[in-house]
This record gives structure tokens, C-alpha cells and sequence, in this order.
């Protein structure tokens, strides 16, 4: 979870730069701990959390500032400062307006946004709290919070600051928080006050309470804090005792099922690990953002490609005397003098700023929409918890290389389990109850009653619960249980279980070395009543292999290979007996280890290492991960949208690879190609036998096909799949190999075949190892967009890293996601309709912005030829700012955010033709006798109605929404102009629009001219919508195929 | 047209409530907020709608009844353009052969003014009312510089803009540091060429009536412009201060000699300063109105047209025309806009049946297409 620290933005406005590095002391209470030493107060920052951006006198300057940083913006400014200095076509108004508009209301919303967020913080802030000081409980509000205040927390309440966690209503010492808030993870955890201070349960005890803490500086990950507590009674040397994040309640947790719990507070406000983590959001680029820029380049390339046609033919015009001075037309004495500022470029680029923020209104639907969709050509997926369920099952075991096996009705089904199983004698049975006894020891789960907890694992015949962090656990403890083992539960360090005999055995917990997936085991030393030391181990096969003795492994390897193959999970048991002398060194070094400030992760991984070693392996567990429902559905509709799915998991090859063929990502036709550490083997040749493998591969997929015709598409259609199977250790090989000089060759080869495949598995991968990976593939040529799906911790790194990160819900992965959906069925829908909607719909916008606006500048282009080349705006000042404001802008917002058609588009390819008729049209039949501005009203008025109505053309999906912003734009633009023109405006320099709209209406030619103008610029496109239809309706039965080919479409 | 009504229905991935971590995005400023959005129609996206299906079955009988609509709208304004009167001529004088030929480098201020005389003859006799133009071509009244070169208050009999005009109207804004009324290029270059038609029977001239009132928009006349106010009606004393445009032998208040139709609000003055839209293009000069209801407005026979020529456009390659013409109840003679309508109904009604034939013919010939590939 390093990741944090680098990728994200810290606001660091308390406590000092110097004051983070090395190690805080909190006194707890306030208490000196003795007269003799000098009570050194450190500075704290207060409990007062700010989220809030802006003050009441810093919001202009500093929202402008931010507003104007933004390139669009940026340029209107320009722009309009331009037109304020230098006389231009168009007054300033034009510009101004619109942006003066932008920008108004971005600030009022985030103004308002920003008001929110103040009176959140004050609710936050000033919200009451119950801190113990002599002895006495007082009310404050939560922002006086000091570090060093004991707080008390009650049951439902969200702790204020990070605290430690002291005492609890509960005798021993345990609470439950829920993190949802933090984390997303609605489970409820199990957190531990300091072992010597659990008996402080009421107020005057916890005030007799005189210790110091001593711990890091604040730092944002949530899963981690190293401290220390140090306890001073009279007379009595000090105690210290280490401190973890299970002792450490944060910030935003809330308390659950537990009536009240002290805790001194060790970060306060803005340097609790919630506010260390608020600020940061990924920064990832939008393919809105992206087509916006597009777009507005090549708007802009055609604005100056315009004027600078015109600026020529102007000369070229003018260079005849009397078409640039005639007698009725002279130049004024400045004009003569000056080289004029061609001003046209500004008249004609009114306003596209406003796109920029309908895309961010689009994009804050689809939650919150910062990330791209439809064209995700890469699909990583984490396979335990997101392809499958996570929900475990026992299915068997085996004991000393004995299969154990429920007796399952194989007709019917389902599993006949009441009362123990039958199963057979076939190991000894001290074998078989040490194995079983080591299931019910070694693990971290615990029980709870069922009506006390809500949301958890439930176990349908019993009324206790298992609740555990692991799902693997409690399958294995309840497989126990089947066989006749019941964890009856932990009790003052003593696991209770009951036996086959219906007999209660203790054992008394000394260490857990707790699982961690660099590791992939866990251990417990446990302590029988007759005194015997034991260390149980499970852990992934690969990992306890090498710890045990060698000669026991191959009779369990059999089995775990097949239960591999059969995609269940497989866990190794092993055990080991421990002396008296052993475990006091072992007992040392953990307490040693635990106790260091610094490094504790190394040192504790140090100590595991040398504890978990030389065991005897006693059999292995099959657990049964059942697929998602509908995952493998969801991986063929996504493979049919030409995604590439690459299943990237930790799991063991052959677990991964059944469970691959399960969800259909490998097909019975897909020739695999294996990149492991089994084909390459483990001898020193191996390098050159990967680079055999991989110039075969290589051969085989690149070389000897032949250069595929026609489109790429295609080309998958026809030809054999490919699956490519690779494994960590063999990854690691490719991307760091010994010799230098080949590194960037095998990595080119690599991704090559990778990209030929249509499915890649990759197999016990380490987190990081996934995240590079989707790096690898995110930077290819092309650099396609990726997307990852995971739910574990061990999933974000790989989420961070990709384009598009989805978070499972209500797991950690979440946090860190751009998207969170439930199950991993839910990605079709969000890729192929959500996704390919959203495309849809940002396509269409892009377009149609580049449409309309195309549509606005080129009969303004085409009136430079009959106006000398002037830049004579065609249209009224008032129109040219108002039609991306006012008359076209809210149809296409509608349809952006409310489309659900699935019709092509084709905007532009008519475009052309429509505006030269037009032209000519209006030219022709209606101009002689008009003024220009009547002329220009009547063009604007058919734009303005061509461009609504096309849009209306291609809407699918009509809302009242639409409806009102279709129909009422026009409405509005009709009644718009009049009222424009009928008022003599005091404080224009030119009434030239007065009754001019009102006057053309009485024309009736000007009426029949208009309706036609308007059809035949829509007739293009209605003819290619039945043209379309024709051509599906033809090819009805292609349609299938036609609906993959616009996928195909899409992904590219 | 094929229509669907449905309301969406609820997505399978949005369960209603919030679940157990949605809501509780309690403490820290907002620090953590929800993500999941409101589950409200807008949001979920499950507005009703209306999903209108373009389908060649529906939109085929759409082509038709446009053709329909369009093809007799088209021949209505085919034939009553067509039976609208129009008489053109062209009196530049360019051709060494045209009476006119001697005024032809005439400049502003000649005097006496040049004047011409040319006769016509008119085939068809003018029914209904007649409405008389002048034309001007390569006359770029829409350049930029000639276009905004105007003052609109002062036209609207604003005081102190009359004595200060605005800047635009540069470099006509003063003469001799006297304000110019009205200022600007447009009033400058007022049309001035006097325009009489005479009815020629037995080589007797018999003046026909030209009404030049009634020619400007109403707006125009009665709001848009009006002369200055102050004490009393003299225009004279009105008009006090300032000087006449550069160009004009005669001051604004000396128009015409109808109070009425004098100063600002001149007619003949209000329809030059709208500007025209092309460079060629024609303007109201005059009303000719029937008289009886037996006789026509203008029989057929010769005309002469008497021309005071000082309205010089040679220098720029400009030519001169005066227009005869009748109007009906779709305006001017427009011959184009009936055969554009006769033409796209014919197109549309035409592709109608070439899709219809299409849409059968493959709808059921192709059901059972093979697959590609």
C-alpha cells in the first residue's frame, strides 16, 4: 500500500516539515509523567478538520486564478482582451460574454460546493465530544480536541482523532469499528486496547493512568502505525508495550457493538490518517477531455485556415483601386496609416467553452466520471473475490497423502451433512487428529454470537457466527467441524475446541504470526495443556514446499496438483513441535521485533522466516472458490466486444487455469501457450530455454501468419485463439533477466505475443508484479486504454496503474477505484451499455459541437465573397453570442445526458452540400431586396432550426426532457428575436436589428424559403436514416453479427 | 411512425436502498463522500420516454406526402411568379449608344445636373399596383467599414449625438468642424439619381404619378428615425450647427418639401440606410398605384423614363437600373423558389418510390442471406 505516498497530494498545513520525520510523544492525560523530567510540549495541530477550498476573502482571486488556469478559458480571455484593445468585427461583448457567463456560474457552484463543505467541516468540528480530565467527564466540541486527551467514545459514535485504543466496556479489552466511511469495508473489525490498560474501564480509572506514547508521525496508509506505549506505575520499573494499527482507532471509523471505549488521542485534525488521505484524487486523463482538445484544435485550425483564405482574397480584392476605396466608401485617416489587425479569427470562434463544461455535468453522471469507457481494449481482472465469489467451501482434504472426502450424493447434488462425516481410516488417527486440530488452531477467525453482529458469515446451523477477515479460513475451520473438530472459540488466550469425543481441549494462544501475502502463510504457536509447544503453519503449497521436510511432500504434491487442476484452492498444513529453549528465543525476538519503531515490517518478516521453518507436513486442504454468477457470460461478451481479458491472480497455475476454462476465457479451441516455471524448469539453462519458448511463440503467432486483409477485426475472427499462460517467477525472468543487453528484446517479444492472444492468464503474481504488467501493456504503441477490476488490497496497485481502476464494492480495492460496481457481471453492463452509452454519447457530442458550430462559421465564410472580404459579420452581434449559450446548447446537453439510441451517427458528411445549398438557395431567391440583416436573420433562423432539428433526428430516446429543451430552444429563439428587435436597446451604438425579424415574417416568400432551406438540409441526413433501416431491415439475419462488428467498432 | 413507449427499467446493478457503507458517509467534511448517485429517475437514468423507430415503413409515406405537400406549393409559386409583371433597365450608360452615355462621368456637384431621357416600350400591360426600384450592382453596401458607418441615435433625433457624432462614422463625422447630419458613408453615398416615367401615346407625354410615400417600413419611419426636437418645427432651426454630408448638394432639412417626409425622416433617405445584403441589389424607389379598377396600372405601350443623372457609379464599375414590377402575395418575382420547391417535391416523391421498390425487394428477398463468413 506504498502507493499512496507517491501518488497522491498531501495538504500538510499543521505541524512542520522537521516535526513528521522520526517519532512523536504524546502524554497521555496531560499527566508529567515525573517533576524530574522537563516537560517538553510538542506542538500539536488542533482537532479542526478543513476540507473547504476558499475563504470568504480569498474565493474571487483565487477561484479566478484556478478558472483561468484552464486552457479554454485562458483563451476566451485572451480573446476578449484582444477585441477590448484592437478594433475587431465584433465588440467584446461577443467574447465576453459567454465567458463572463462560464465563468460566473462555475464560481457560484463552486462557491456553493464550497459552502457545503464549510458547513460540513462545522458540523464535523463542532459536534460534541467527551473528553476525561480529572477524573470527570467533560463536553467539548470535537475541535478542541488536544492530542493527549483521553476521549470517550460511545457505541454508534464516529471517533473524532486518531486514538489509541485504552480501554473498552468489554472485559477483555476488544471493539468492533466499522471503517465504511473510510474504506468502504462495511465488515465490522475487531480492534484491541493496550493489554495492561484494559481493566481502566471507568472514568477514574483511566485518569490514575500515567504512560507516554511514542509514535511516528502521521502517514497516510490506514493499515499501518508503529508505536509505543510506555507505562509508568509507582514504584515500578516502566512497562513498555508495543503498539499496531489493531490498537489504533481512526478517524471516521465508527464504534460498533460496544458500549464505550477510551482512547487518547494521538493525531488530531489535520493530520489524522482520514484528512491525509481526503485530498487525494487520481489525476487520470478523460477521453472527454481528450476529444475536447481535439475538437477544439481542429476548430481551430479551421478558424485560421478561414482567415487566413480570407485575409488573401481580401488583398487580392483590394488590389483593385476601386474595389478598395470606391468614392462612397473611404478609408479613414487611421485606417490609411495603421496595417489592420485582422480581426476575423475572433468574430468567428464564439464561444465553445461551454462544451467543456457540459462534458464535466456528463461526466459527474457516471458517478464521478473523470475516467474514459467505451474504448477499453484491455480488460485485467483479479480472479479470487472478482471472477469468483470468495465465498469458500470445503470440498476435501487430504492427511499424509490420504484423500478425505464428504460423502456427496452425486444424483442429487447436494451434500447430506448432518451430524460428522463418514470418512476413512486411512492415515493414522493421530495423524488425522493432529491435521484436524491444526485447522481448528490455525487460524485468526473468531466467533461471535449471531444476533450481535450484523453482515457477516453466518453458520446456518449453529447460533455462533465465524467472523474473520479471510473467507478460506472459515471454510477450513467449518470443514473441521464437519469431521468432528469444533472451535469452540478464544477465551482469555486460550482456544477452546471440542474434539470427536464431544471433549473440550485448551490451548493457550502465545503468537500469531499473522498471514501477509508476500508470505502466503500463517502460524500459531500454541501451547497445550500438557505443556507441549506446537507451531502450526498453513500456507500456499509453494510457499510451506520449501519449509518442510522434503521427503513428505510428494504424496501431498499429488494431491494438491490434482485439486489444483480441479480449481479448488489448495492450503498446505505443517506443524512443527518447538522446546522450551526454542520458543523462548522465538518469544524474544517477536516481542523485539514487535517493540521496534523502526523497520518493524522487516524485522517481524526476519523473525517469521526463522520461526517458520524445518516443519512436517502433515496433508492438504481443498477449498472450493465458486465463479461469480454470470462471470463467464460477462468474459464472452466482453471477448465478443473485442476486449482483451488477462486474468491476473496470485492463485496457483493450475487453480487459475480451471477456473480460466470455468469463466470461458479460454475456450476448448484456444491453443495455450505456457510461459511457466514448468516448461521453462528451474535449471540454469532456463534462460535459454525461455528464449527458446519465446522465439517459437513468437514464430508461431507473428511470423507464420499471414499479414491479415482487411480489417484487424477480421483478422480475429478467422484465425486460431491463443491463450498465453505466464507465472510470476517466469515474468520476472523476462522483465528483469540477468543479461542486460536482451532485456528490451525478450520484453518486445513478450508483449508481442501477449497482444496476439486474446486471453493472457497470469499466475502468481505479486501485487506489483501486476501493476507492471497493465504498465507495460498502458505504454504499448497505440497506448490502449486499460482497465482493471480487483477487490483485494493486492488489486491496487493495478487499479492505480490503469486508465479505468474498478474497486468491488464495499471492499478496500474500492477506495482506490475510479468505479465501484458489486459483482463482477456488472462490468458488462458498465462497459457495454454504460461504456458504450456514454461513447455513444460523447461522440455525438464532440460532433456535434464540431457540426454546429462548422454550420455557424461556413455561411459567415461564404458571405465574405459577396462582401469584399470586409469580415462584415453575417449575423447580429446578440446572435452570434447567444446561439452556444442560449439556442443550441441545452438539446445537445439533454441528449448527452439522456440518450440511450443506439443509432450511428454520421453528422459531418453532409454538411458540406447542405450549407452550399443554402447559400446558393438564399442567395438566389430571396436577397436582392433585402437589408444584410434580415438576410443574416433569415440564414441564422434556418441554422438555428436545422441544427435543433437534426439533433432531434438523431435523438432515440425522448424524454419530456428533450422534448422541452428541443422545442422550447426554438421557442425561445423565435421569441428571443423579437424581443430583441423590438425595443430601440439605449445602450447599443447601432439599433440594427429593430423589427427586422418581425419584418422578415411578414414576407411570405421568406417563410416558404425557410421551410424549405430547413428540409433540404435535413433531407440528407432523413434519406440516410432510411437508408439505414433499409439496409438492416435487408440484413436481418447479419444483424447479430453487425451488432459485434460496432463493438469491434468501438473498441478501436 | 413506430413508436415505443417505455419506462426504463430499474437496473439490476442499483439495488434501492443504499447498502450498508452507501449512506454512511458520516464525519470529515465530506472527506468521504457517497459515490453512488441518488437513486432518482434523471439519475438512474429511467426517465419515461418516447423511442421514436425511423423505419422505411414509416418514413417512405413521410416522403411521399412531402413530395406531395411541396410539388403544388411549388407550382403555386411557379405560376404566380410568372405572372408577376417585372421590367428592367438598365440606364448606366455604359454603351457609347445609350442616351445616357454622356452623364456617364458625371460627378456629384455638376451643375446643371446631367439628365437623359430613355424610352421603352412595355409588352404586357402592369395590372396591379406597381412598385418601382432602382439597382445598383458591384455597389458593396455590406463592406464592413461602409456598414457600421452610421450613426443610429442621431438618426433617432438624439440632440447631443446630432452635435457629436459618433466615431464610427469616420471619416464623415465632420466638415470644416462642423458636426455632419446625418454622419457616416451611408448617408454620404445617398442615391440621388431622379427618376421620372412618362406614358408616350401619340408622342404626348402623359406623367404617371410616382408615390414616394409608404416605401419604408413603418417601424423605420415612425421610430427608428426622427428628426431632432426642440422648439418648434423648423427643421432648419433644428438642424442648427451642423453641416450637410460631403457629397449632397443640399442639407438633410431640404429634402423634400413635405414636412413629413423631410429630414431624417425621409423616406427615400430611410431605405438607402438599410443596407443591402450583396453587393447587387435593388431598392424602393417609388409606388405606382392603380387608379381605376378598369383600367390597368401601367397599360403596354411606350414609356419614356426622364433620368437627372448624378449618381456616379463608373468609377467603381457599378451599374444602374430601374425596375418595374408588380407584386402578389408572396412578394417580388422569384421564379426560383417555386422551381426549388417543384424540384425537391419531385425528388422526394421520386425517391419514395425508387426506396419503396428497394425496401420490398430486399425486405423479402434477403431474409435468408447467408452469414459472411
Amino acid at each position: 500500500m506504498g502507493h499512496f505516498g507517491s501518488a497522491r497530494i498531501f495538504k500538510r498545513n499543521c505541524a512542520g516539515e522537521e516535526k513528521r520525520v522520526g517519532t512523536r510523544t504524546v502524554v497521555v492525560g496531560h499527566r508529567p509523567v515525573s517533576e524530574a523530567d522537563a516537560y517538553v510540549a510538542q506542538k500539536f495541530c488542533d482537532n479542526r478538520i478543513v476540507s473547504s477550498k476558499y475563504t470568504v476573502w480569498n474565493f474571487l482571486p483565487k477561484n479566478l486564478f484556478e478558472q483561468f488556469r484552464r486552457i479554454a478559458n485562458f483563451y476566451f480571455l485572451i480573446i476578449f482582451l484582444v477585441q477590448v484593445i484592437v478594433d475587431t468585427p465584433t465588440s467584446p461583448v461577443t467574447s465576453g460574454l459567454p465567458l463572463f457567463f462560464v465563468i460566473t456560474v462555475t464560481a457560484i457552484k463552486q462557491g456553493y460546493e464550497d459552502w457545503l463543505r464549510h458547513r460540513a467541516d462545522n458540523e464535523v468540528n463542532k459536534s460534541n465530544v467527551f473528553i476525561i480530565e480529572n477524573a470527570k467527564q467533560v463536553q467539548k466540541e470535537s475541535e478542541k480536541i488536544k492530542v493527549g486527551d483521553i476521549v470517550e467514545v460511545k457505541a454508534d459514535e464516529t471517533f473524532p482523532c486518531d486514538l489509541i485504543f485504552l480501554a473498552s466496556s468489554s472485559t477483555d479489552g476488544t471493539c468492533y469499528v466499522t471503517t465504511a466511511s473510510l474504506d468502504g469495508e462495511s465488515n465490522f473489525k475487531t480492534h484491541y486496547a493496550v493489554r495492561d490498560t484494559t481493566v481502566l474501564c471507568t472514568d477514574e480509572a483511566i485518569d490514575s493512568l500515567t504512560a507516554t506514547i511514542e509514535c511516528e508521525q502521521p502517514q497516510p496508509d490506514l493499515y499501518k502505525f508503529v508505536g509505543r506505549i510506555i507505562m509508568y506505575r509507582s514504584n515500578q520499573e516502566p512497562v513498555a508495550r508495543s503498539l499496531g494499527p489493531e490498537n489504533l482507532l481512526l478517524k471516521g471509523a465508527t464504534l460498533k457493538n460496544t458500549k464505550k471505549i477510551y482512547g487518547v488521542a494521538v493525531y488530531t485534525g489535520m493530520e489524522t490518517k482520514m484528512a491525509l488521505n481526503y485530498q487525494g484524487k487520481s489525476q487520470k486523463r478523460s477521453a472527454v477531455e481528450k476529444s475536447i482538445n481535439a475538437f477544439l484544435i481542429v476548430y481551430l485550425c479551421i478558424l485560421l485556415s478561414k482567415a487566413t483564405v480570407c485575409t488573401t482574397l481580401k488583398y487580392v480584392w483590394q488590389s483593385n483601386p476601386f474595389n478598395d476605396e470606391p468614392w462612397y466608401n473611404e478609408k479613414t485617416k487611421k485606417e490609411r496609416e495603421t496595417f489592420k489587425v485582422n480581426g476575423f479569427v475572433f468574430h468567428s470562434v464564439c464561444s465553445s467553452v461551454i462544451l467543456s463544461y457540459i462534458c464535466k455535468w456528463q461526466g459527474d453522471f457516471l458517478h464521478q466520471g473523470k475516467v474514459d469507457f467505451g474504448p477499453v481494449e484491455f480488460v485485467f481482472t483479479d480472479k479470487t473475490g472478482t471472477l469468483t465469489e470468495n465465498s469458500m467451501e470445503f470440498i476435501e482434504c487430504c492427511i499424509d497423502g490420504h484423500k478425505y472426502k464428504d460423502c456427496i450424493s452425486e444424483v442429487d447434488g447436494y451434500s447430506q451433512t448432518d451430524g460428522p462425516l463418514k470418512y476413512y481410516g486411512k492415515a493414522e488417527k493421530s495423524r488425522e487428529e493432529l491435521f484436524l486440530r491444526a485447522l481448528c488452531l490455525c487460524h485468526t477467525v473468531r466467533i461471535k454470537q449471531a444476533d450481535q453482529v450484523d453482515g457477516l458469515i453466518g453458520h446456518p446451523e449453529c447460533k455462533n457466527t465465524y467472523i474473520s477477515s479471510s473467507p478460506d479460513e472459515i471454510a477450513l475451520v467449518k470443514g473441521a467441524e464437519k469431521y468432528g473438530f469444533t472451535f469452540l472459540g478464544l477465551e482469555n488466550d486460550f482456544m477452546k475446541i471440542r474434539n470427536q469425543k464431544n471433549e473440550t481441549e485448551m490451548y493457550q494462544l502465545l503468537h500469531t504470526l499473522n498471514f501477509d501475502p508476500v508470505r502466503r502463510r500463517m502460524s500459531v504457536i500454541v501451547r497445550t495443556t500438557s505443556g507441549k509447544l506446537l507451531l502450526f503453519c498453513k500456507g500456499a503449497d509453494s510457499s510451506i514446499f520449501p519449509r518442510v521436510q522434503q521427503e513428505e511432500i510428494q504424496q501431498t504434491k499429488v494431491h494438491v496438483d490434482r485439486n489444483a487442476m480441479d480449481g479448488y484452492r489448495t492450503l498446505c498444513v505443517a506443524f512443527k513441535e518447538l522446546t522450551q529453549k526454542e520458543y523462548d528465543r522465538i518469544d524474544r525476538q517477536l516481542n523485539e521485533a514487535k517493540m521496534a519503531l523502526q523497520d518493524r515490517e522487516e524485522k517481524m518478516a526476519k523473525v517469521f522466516e526463522d520461526t517458520e521453518a524445518d516443519m512436517h507436513l502433515i496433508g492438504a486442504t481443498a477449498v472450493e472458490d465458486r465463479l461469480q454468477e454470470q462471470s463467464a457470460e460477462t468474459i464472452e461478451a466482453l471477448h465478443a466486444a473485442g476486449m482483451k481479458v488477462w486474468v491476473l491472480t496470485g492463485d496457483k497455475m493450475e487453480t487459475a487455469k480451471s477456473t480460466c476454462y470455468a469463466c470461458r476465457l479460454f475456450q476448448t479451441s484456444t491453443e495455450l501457450l505456457e510461459l511457466t516455471a514448468r516448461v521453462v524448469g528451474e535449471s540454469e539453462r532456463k534462460e535459454d530455454r525461455l528464449h527458446e519458448l519465446l522465439m517459437d511463440y513468437h514464430k508461431r503467432l507473428i511470423q507464420d501468419v499471414p499479414k491479415p486483409r482487411g480489417s484487424l477485426k477480421r483478422s480475429w475472427t478467422l484465425s486460431q485463439d491463443y491463450g498465453l499462460i505466464i507465472d510470476g517467477s517466469t515474468l520476472s525472468l523476462i522483465l528483469n533477466p540477468s543479461q542486460d543487453s536482451s532485456s528490451s528484446h525478450y520484453k518486445n517479444i513478450f508483449l508481442q505475443i501477449c497482444l496476439k492472444c486474446t486471453a493472457v492468464l497470469c499466475c502468481r503474481m505479486a501485487p506489483l508484479q501486476k501493476a507492471q504488467i497493465v504498465r507495460m501493456v498502458k505504454n504499448t504503441k497505440g497506448s490502449p486504454i486499460t482497465l482493471s477490476v480487483g477487490d483485494g488490497a493486492n488489486d491496487v496497485s493495478m487499479i492505480l496503474e490503469a486508465h479505468v481502476g474498478i474497486g468491488k464494492e464495499g471492499r478496500q480495492a474500492a477506495r482506490n477505484s475510479d468505479y465501484a460496481v458489486p459483482k463482477f457481471k456488472h462490468l458488462r453492463k458498465l462497459l457495454l451499455a454504460h461504456g458504450h452509452l456514454y461513447y455513444v454519447r460523447i461522440a455525438h457530442l464532440v460532433q456535434y459541437f464540431f457540426y454546429k458550430n462548422l454550420c455557424f462559421i461556413l455561411p459567415q465564410f461564404l458571405y465574405q465573397f459577396f462582401c469584399g472580404f470586409s469580415q462584415q459579420p453575417l449575423y447580429d452581434a446578440a446572435y452570434l453570442t447567444m446561439y452556444n449559450i442560449c439556442f443550441t446548447s441545452l438539446p445537445i446537453l439533454a441528449y448527452s445526458l439522456l440518450e440511450q439510441g443506439w443509432m450511428g451517427l454520421s453528422t459531418l458528411s453532409a454538411l458540406l452540400v447542405q450549407d452550399t445549398i443554402h447559400w446558393g438557395g438564399l442567395s438566389q431567391c430571396t436577397c436582392p431586396v433585402f437589408g444584410n440583416w434580415t438576410f443574416g436573420t433569415i440564414v441564422f433562423t434556418v441554422l438555428v432550426f436545422t441544427v435543433t432539428l437534426k439533433l432531434a433526428l438523431d435523438t432515440r430516446f425522448w424524454t419530456w426532457m428533450n422534448h422541452f429543451v428541443i422545442w422550447g430552444s426554438l421557442a425561445f429563439y423565435v421569441f428571443f428575436s423579437f424581443f430583441w428587435g423590438g425595443v430601440i436597446w439605449p445602450f447599443l451604438k447601432q439599433q440594427r436589428m429593430y423589427f427586422v425579424f418581425a419584418h422578415m415574417l411578414t414576407s411570405v416568400s421568406t417563410w416558404l424559403a425557410i421551410i424549405l432551406l430547413i428540409f433540404i438540409s435535413l433531407f440528407p441526413e432523413i434519406l440516410l436514416i432510411v437508408l439505414k433501416s433499409i439496409k438492416e431491415r435487408s440484413h436481418q439475419v447479419r444483424n447479430k453479427m453487425k451488432y459485434y462488428q460496432k463493438h469491434h467498432h468501438l473498441s478501436y | 411512425m413506430a413508436v415505443n413507449y417505455s419506462a426504463k427499467e430499474e437496473a439490476d446493478g442499483h439495488p434501492a436502498g443504499a447498502g450498508p457503507g452507501g449512506g454512511a458517509a458520516t464525519g470529515g467534511g465530506g472527506a468521504v463522500k457517497t459515490r453512488k448517485p441518488d437513486n432518482t429517475a434523471f439519475k438512474q437514468q429511467r426517465l419515461p420516454a418516447w423511442q421514436p423507430i425511423l423505419t422505411a415503413g414509416t418514413v417512405l409515406p413521410a416522403f411521399f406526402i412531402i413530395g406531395l405537400i411541396f410539388i403544388p406549393i411549388g407550382i403555386g409559386i411557379f405560376v404566380t411568379s410568372n405572372n408577376i409583371r417585372e421590367y428592367e433597365i438598365d440606364y448606366t450608360g455604359i454603351e457609347p449608344s445609350s442616351p445616357c452615355n454622356k452623364c456617364l462621368n458625371v460627378s456629384w456637384d455638376s451643375t446643371p445636373p446631367c439628365t437623359c431621357t430613355i424610352n421603352f416600350t412595355l409588352e404586357h400591360s402592369f395590372e396591379s399596383n406597381v412598385f418601382m426600384y432602382y439597382g445598383l450592382s458591384n455597389f458593396y453596401q455590406n463592406h464592413r467599414r461602409y456598414v457600421k458607418s452610421r450613426d443610429d441615435s442621431q438618426l433617432n433625433g438624439d440632440n447631443s449625438s446630432l452635435l457629436n457624432p459618433s466615431k464610427e462614422c469616420e471619416p464623415y463625422r465632420t466638415n470644416e468642424d462642423k458636426p455632419i447630419a446625418p454622419c457616416g458613408a451611408i448617408a454620404n453615398s445617398m442615391f440621388n439619381d431622379t427618376l421620372e416615367l412618362y406614358h408616350v401615346e401619340n408622342d404626348t407625354r402623359t406623367a404617371i404619378t410616382l408615390i414616394k410615400k409608404g416605401i419604408a417600413w413603418w417601424t423605420d419611419k415612425n421610430v427608428k428615425f426622427r428628426n431632432p426636437t426642440g422648439d418648434g418645427n423648423n427643421l432648419t432651426a433644428l438642424f442648427q450647427g451642423t453641416t450637410k454630408p460631403v457629397n449632397w448638394p443640399k442639407p438633410v432639412y431640404m429634402l423634400d418639401s413635405e414636412p413629413d417626409n423631410n429630414g431624417f425622416i425621409n423616406e427615400d433617405f430611410i431605405v438607402w440606410m438599410r443596407t443591402a445584403a450583396l453587393p447587387t441589389f435593388r431598392k424602393l424607389y417609388r409606388l405606382i398605384e392603380r387608379k381605376s379598377n378598369l383600367q390597368p396600372t401601367l397599360q403596354a405601350g411606350k414609356y419614356s423614363l426622364d433620368i437627372t443623372y448624378n449618381y456616379p457609379v463608373h468609377s467603381f464599375d457599378g451599374r444602374k437600373r430601374m425596375i418595374l414590377s408588380t407584386i402578389s402575395w408572396m412578394g417580388g418575382k422569384n421564379p426560383f423558389l417555386g422551381i426549388a420547391y417543384i424540384t425537391v417535391g419531385s425528388i422526394c416523391f421520386f425517391l419514395g418510390v425508387v426506396l419503396l421498390i428497394i425496401h420490398h425487394k430486399y425486405g423479402n428477398r434477403n431474409t435468408s442471406a447467408d452469414i459472411p463468413n
